[in-house]
């Protein structure tokens, strides 16, 4: 299937059925994964703050998601050398920063009324938040290449250099907090949570994940449509 | 004889390591500004600090690890030569390493004694300096490689690197600390050398990828 | 040793917009070729493209040696040189230091670099500091490697631009010999070259 969505034409056909539809998905998925969240009992020990852990879980889960379909894009742009493949790794990556900061953001939320501070240095917090930057960077190596397929290709070695780095950053992270024992050691539910709070999770998570879906189909349907429009005007001009 | 001229290079130009020095002596005299004189906060701080401005000062010269080459045609040359250019990325990065990084990490303990460190800390931060000065060399030579004809030059090589330089930063630092408080140091020193192998290794792949890049 | 160069078919774009479409040239021991075009035709493309530097879009280049054809990344590193606009000079250095690294760079033996020192007449140049030479004097430095490790093609962008007439003649002799030693010359230029050449004009 993968090889059929190559052709562009085919592309912009899948796409423009794939992502109402993802996006419809979405919409019933996360109506159903509130409504669960909302009427699941508030935890024990953190209260009602539990409800921000449906946004801020999943959100984390989709921001490392996204860098590993930004990682396989790349690769497969730079190794088979498919301009598709090119768009679609550039048009997820505002898609992946955008679920970091919410991550980053909600996660801070979430922690201010147990930590009683906004922000705290532990294990996980500090690896998304370098993949925030690393996101970043992405974004501002594409914006700083004026030749798009040259930008594309930077990009490319820089998201699969990124891609090995970040379990390392990880693992660097998590080992740095053992060290100093920080004041958190934060775990957010772990194979430990009640099925009460799974199912509500698990469906905002694939809402998530079909909200990316579609949102990505229509970023890379309008990169190829831009670029489409670019080369009639060049072909015009001359 | 590739290493020797780019050793003769970058040593010859803008007096050799002298800037990359002055730089981190500066930074390394505005922390106490910044956060107060308290020797007991500082003394904390310090091995910390003098690694960190370590890393910012090897950003420094960075960016003319391959534009300079770029810009004269000299890249074009390394390119067609008879080595691979995986192989002119990787003198490039030792040649900056010798020539800043490995002053740089002679200075380092000196840093940190000056910012309230012990002194018994010495020797260990200079070995992590020197070997964390690798991971710094080779991947900000990647980041380097990468913005290759862009527009925004040392501040986008410092905005993709940085967040590569989280491990080194945090595996030196534990390793620093470790040292200190009588701890098992080794783990941490061995990551370090661990990460900055795989960087030597690995990184003159993704520069020359990036070289041929912004070449063509 | 390369006896013959052949392109079919090559099509060149730069970012979106297509340089040249099916372009063929055949190059043989003894032959020069002078690439002719307006600015912006894609000469220094055509050229980067034989040198293996920009990926064309369509068709081949082929390389042949005296017992078949040679693959291309041994051609690219050991059988052409390529003399582009930019000198590849780094301005620190001297210019005997730098004339020594390109020709041990490019496989040159030991005594090449002052055989090419005499050729090109840069002999009283040699302590200087790359910086403080004028244009052409820098040219001829770069152009000294193509004497002092010789090889059989030459890719040439507008090499005579900085020269002056007397210079411009002087190379032309340089170039007729490697032309009789069976050497192969593709240059790019806005002038005549002071050799015979075919004239090959580079349209969209």
């Amino acid at each position: 299937m993968i090889a059929a969505l190559a052709n562009p034409r085919a592309f912009i056909r899948f796409s423009q059925w794939a992502a109402p539809l993802l996006g419809a998905v979405a919409a019933v998925l996360g109506a159903i994964g509130l409504w669960l969240d909302f009427t699941a009992p508030p935890d024990y020990q953190q209260g009602y703050t539990i409800h921000v852990m449906f946004i801020h879980v999943p959100a984390a889960w989709m921001s490392t998601f996204v860098y590993a379909c930004l990682g396989g894009a790349s690769f497969i742009g730079l190794v088979f050398r498919h301009a598709l493949a090119d768009a679609a790794a550039r048009a997820a990556a505002p898609l992946g920063a955008a679920f970091t900061l919410l991550a980053l953001v909600t996660g801070s939320l979430w922690g201010r009324p147990m930590w009683g501070t906004w922000w705290v240095w532990d294990a996980r917090l500090t690896s998304v938040l370098v993949l925030f930057l690393l996101y970043l960077g992405y974004m501002a190596l594409d914006a700083a290449i004026d030749d798009e397929a040259k930008a594309a290709r930077a990009c490319s070695i820089l998201a699969l250099v990124g891609l090995i780095n970040l379990p390392i950053v990880h693992y660097s992270v998590v080992w740095w907090n053992t060290l100093h024992q920080g004041p958190s050691v934060f775990r957010a539910g772990g194979p430990a949570m009640p099925p009460i709070y799974l199912a509500p999770l698990l469906t905002m998570v694939l809402a998530y994940t079909a909200a990316f879906g579609a949102l990505w189909l229509v970023r890379i349907r309008s990169e190829v449509w831009r670029r489409r429009a670019g080369a009639l005007a060049l072909r015009a001009a001359d | 004889m590739l290493l020797g001229r780019e050793l003769a290079l970058s040593w010859g130009r803008g007096g050799g390591p002298l800037l990359a020095l002055a730089f981190y002596a500066a930074t390394a005299t505005l922390l106490p500004l910044a956060t107060g004189p308290e020797p007991a906060r500082l003394a904390a701080l310090a091995p910390g600090s003098a690694w960190l401005a370590l890393a910012l000062a090897s950003l420094l010269s960075l960016e003319r690890l391959f534009e300079r080459d770029f810009e004269d045609g000299a890249l074009d040359l390394l390119a067609l030569g008879p080595a691979p250019l995986e192989l002119a990325a990787l003198a490039k990065c030792l040649a900056h390493w010798i020539t800043a990084g490995a002053p740089l990490a002679l200075a380092a303990p000196i840093v940190a004694i000056a910012l309230g460190a012990s002194p018994t800390l010495a020797p260990m931060i200079a070995l992590t300096a020197l070997i964390g000065g690798i991971s710094f060399s080779f991947c900000g030579g990647v980041g380097a490689a990468l913005s290759l004809g862009s527009r925004r030059g040392g501040v986008l090589i410092a905005v993709i690197v940085l967040p590569l330089f989280a491990p080194p930063v945090i595996f030196g630092a534990g390793a620093i600390d470790a040292y200190g408080a009588g701890l098992d140091w080794k783990t941490g020193l061995m990551l370090l050398s661990a990460f900055s192998l795989a960087c030597l290794g690995l990184g003159p792949f993704a520069m020359a990828a990036a070289c041929r890049n912004a070449l063509s | 040793m390369m006896i013959r160069l052949d392109i079919e078919d090559l099509s060149v774009a730069r970012g979106d917009r297509i340089l040249f479409r099916k372009f063929g040239l055949s190059l043989a021991a003894g032959e020069a070729a002078a690439l002719t075009g307006r600015n912006g035709a894609g000469k220094t493309s055509l050229l980067r493209a034989i040198a293996g530097l920009i990926r064309p879009l369509e068709g081949r280049i082929h390389f042949q040696a005296e017992n078949g054809a040679l693959p291309p990344e041994d051609a690219r590193s050991r059988e052409l040189h390529l003399i582009g606009h930019q000198d590849g000079l780094k301005a620190g250095r001297t210019a005997w230091d730098e004339l020594k690294f390109q020709v041990a760079w490019t496989g040159g033996g030991p005594g090449a670099a002052e055989a090419a020192c005499e050729r090109l007449d840069l002999k009283r140049l040699r302590g200087l500091e790359v910086r403080k030479l004028s244009a052409g004097q820098r040219r001829r430095l770069a152009l000294a490697r193509l004497v002092a490790s010789p090889r059989r093609l030459w890719l040439l962008d507008e090499p005579l631009a900085p020269l002056d007439a007397g210079r411009r003649a002087a190379f032309g002799e340089l170039m007729k010999a490697h032309l009789d030693g069976g050497g192969m010359i593709l240059a790019a230029v806005h002038d005549p070259l002071p050799i015979a050449a075919s004239a090959i004009e580079l349209t969209a």
